[in-house]
């Protein structure tokens, strides 16, 4: 009986709260990758309200991150060996995300929230989680995942944009990310949390998909389903075009 | 011009993918070579994966030698009996070089070998090439008279078991010389995604000893049919052929081919011989120079 009881006054107590809400949106729910693709900007955008539908009222802090789908990958390091540079260790990791960008309204993460909540809810390049597959000791594995983040930041892949997000009149949000057109195609989810007092008070998820369409999609199909055709495809166009080639010369 | 490549899953400039076949397009014309050798690290410079480069670059020499092949048959200088064994021999290699490619990749080496390969292929090739060109161009000047010392062909090809004969090259040797030179080939050719002229050409002429109105014809032939293969074997193994991607270059080394072409009949073939050797050797300095300073990249991702 008494556990009932605690459970009600749970409830209200937390409702009591009164947390806010966050409405989010995507300037685009698909991203389609065709000819002519040279990468796009999405924007992230929406608005926190507390529950009875007014301005929140209060200081909020706007994390939003964009993920891309996650991918188990090997990192090799190349070391010196004798004369030449070569790879030497490597590790593995069991998701990787092949895109990740953070942007937050605070000009530093560590102002609004502690190491462990950052590190939970991946709020920031340092605090992104690989899942390294085996055993690897700490030393090392900060090393490879330092050495993956420095790679894809210069790739244009993983971002982080401290100050990206601009709140007005603490009502609504915006961030601008923009996706190179090296990005991988499939369903990319963009985060967004609300954050007062280091402590994370509301969180919504809005999916964004990336994926080829038109010619695009069909060569990337054609080679992956009727390897042999394409192939023998692409053997006819290079000796058709030669052939062409040769035969226009000779009449000039 | 922006273009979207589907299977490299990135965008390029096209103008820069044609202006690039157009060059290699200009060397094979001019050298009677595919060209691959400059394609192939060019397109990873650029950022295409190394391994959808050397697929795509593939295709691309397909394309340059077609012509040639034509041209050389029309003139009767394609030995197709000795074409055709090292096309048997060239597919063979292909086919261990697939495996090959496929254990180092797993290995982690792949790179590292390729840069190797193209290191020692070119740094021997490209002075071997330069010594030659030197001595036909200084005694025009100089006044040594030279001793022809003859020899037909490398005594290692007279060790060979069996013997055919092969009217166009006039060479009566064993099969085995050719189907080996093949097999080397090709297994380069898919390696390095290089057609293998530059290889071919030479040891037909100072280790088989072939008459030399054949060799370029003949090495074109092997080149288109090698390529060919190695093409199909990539499609169906890594399924990195970016046919968007190949059909840039061919765009530009079909037309650059005939450039090339136009431009050889005027210039004299010593020179020419010079001019190779000297971007080839470029070409494997840059690359020893690649292998030996601190790389940009210390970290690469492969997919699991």
């Amino acid at each position: 009986m008494s556990r009932v009881f605690l459970i009600i006054l749970c409830f209200f107590a937390l409702s009591a709260q009164r947390d806010p809400i966050l409405v989010p949106e995507v300037s685009q729910h698909e991203v389609q990758v065709r000819q002519g693709f040279t990468g796009t900007e999405l924007i992230l955008f929406g608005a926190i309200l507390d529950p009875s539908g007014q301005r929140a009222g209060r200081k909020y802090d706007i994390v939003v991150i964009l993920k891309g789908p996650s991918e188990p990958i090997r990192l090799r390091e190349k070391e010196r060996i004798g004369p030449i540079w070569m790879n030497a260790e490597s590790t593995a990791f069991r998701s990787a995300p092949s895109f990740f960008a953070v942007a937050s309204s605070s000009a530093r993460i560590a102002d609004i929230v502690d190491e462990r909540t950052a590190a939970i809810y991946e709020l920031g390049l340092d605090y992104i989680q690989l899942s390294p597959s085996g055993t690897i000791d700490p030393e090392e594995q900060a090393r490879f995942t330092a050495g993956l983040v420095d790679l894809r930041e210069r790739q244009g892949l993983y971002k982080e944009s401290m100050e990206g997000v601009r709140i007005s009149e603490q009502v609504l949000y915006q961030a601008r990310i923009s996706l190179p057109s090296n990005v991988q195609t499939g369903t990319y989810t963009a985060e967004t949390f609300a954050i007062t007092r280091g402590r994370v008070i509301a969180s919504a998820i809005a999916e964004v998909e990336v994926k080829k369409v038109g010619f695009e999609r069909f060569v990337e199909l054609f080679s992956q389903q009727q390897e042999f055709w394409y192939g023998l495809l692409a053997v006819s166009l290079s000796i058709f075009m030669g052939w062409v080639a040769g035969r226009l010369f000779a009449l000039i | 011009m922006d273009l979207y490549l589907p299977i490299a899953n990135l965008s390029v400039n096209g103008i820069w993918i044609v202006a690039l076949g157009m060059l290699t397009g200009i060397l094979s014309g001019l050298f009677g070579v595919g060209g691959g050798f400059l394609t192939t690290p060019l397109l990873i410079f650029y950022g295409i994966p190394p391994t959808v480069a050397a697929a795509s670059a593939s295709t691309q020499v397909t394309g340059a030698s077609v012509s040639g092949v034509f041209a050389h048959s029309k003139r009767k200088g394609v030995d197709y009996k000795l074409g055709g064994v090292t096309v048997v021999g060239g597919i063979f290699g292909a086919g261990i070089g697939a495996i090959l490619f496929r254990f180092l990749q797993a290995a982690g080496q792949i790179d590292v070998v390729i840069n190797i390969l193209y290191v020692v292929m070119l740094g021997t090739i490209g002075s071997l090439m330069a010594k030659e060109a030197m001595e036909s161009i200084r005694p025009a000047q100089g006044s040594t008279s030279r001793s022809a010392p003859k020899r037909r062909h490398h005594p290692l090809v007279t060790a060979l078991p069996l013997r055919w004969r092969f009217y166009r090259s006039g060479l009566y040797i064993s099969p085995f010389a050719p189907l080996i030179l093949g097999i080397l080939v090709g297994i380069l050719t898919m390696l390095m995604g290089v057609g293998g002229g530059f290889i071919l050409v030479p040891a037909m002429l100072y280790i088989l000893g072939m008459s030399a109105g054949v060799v370029v014809g003949t090495s074109l032939f092997n080149i288109l049919f090698v390529t060919m293969a190695t093409t199909m074997m990539h499609a169906l193994t890594t399924q990195a052929v970016d046919i968007v991607l190949a059909a840039f270059l061919l765009l530009g080394s079909v037309t650059g081919a005939q450039i090339g072409t136009q431009v050889a009949q005027k210039v004299k073939p010593e020179w020419l011989r010079l001019a190779l050797a000297v971007i080839v050797l470029l070409v494997a300095l840059r690359m020893l120079f690649g292998l030996g300073v601190q790389p940009d990249e210390i970290y690469t991702v492969s997919p699991l």
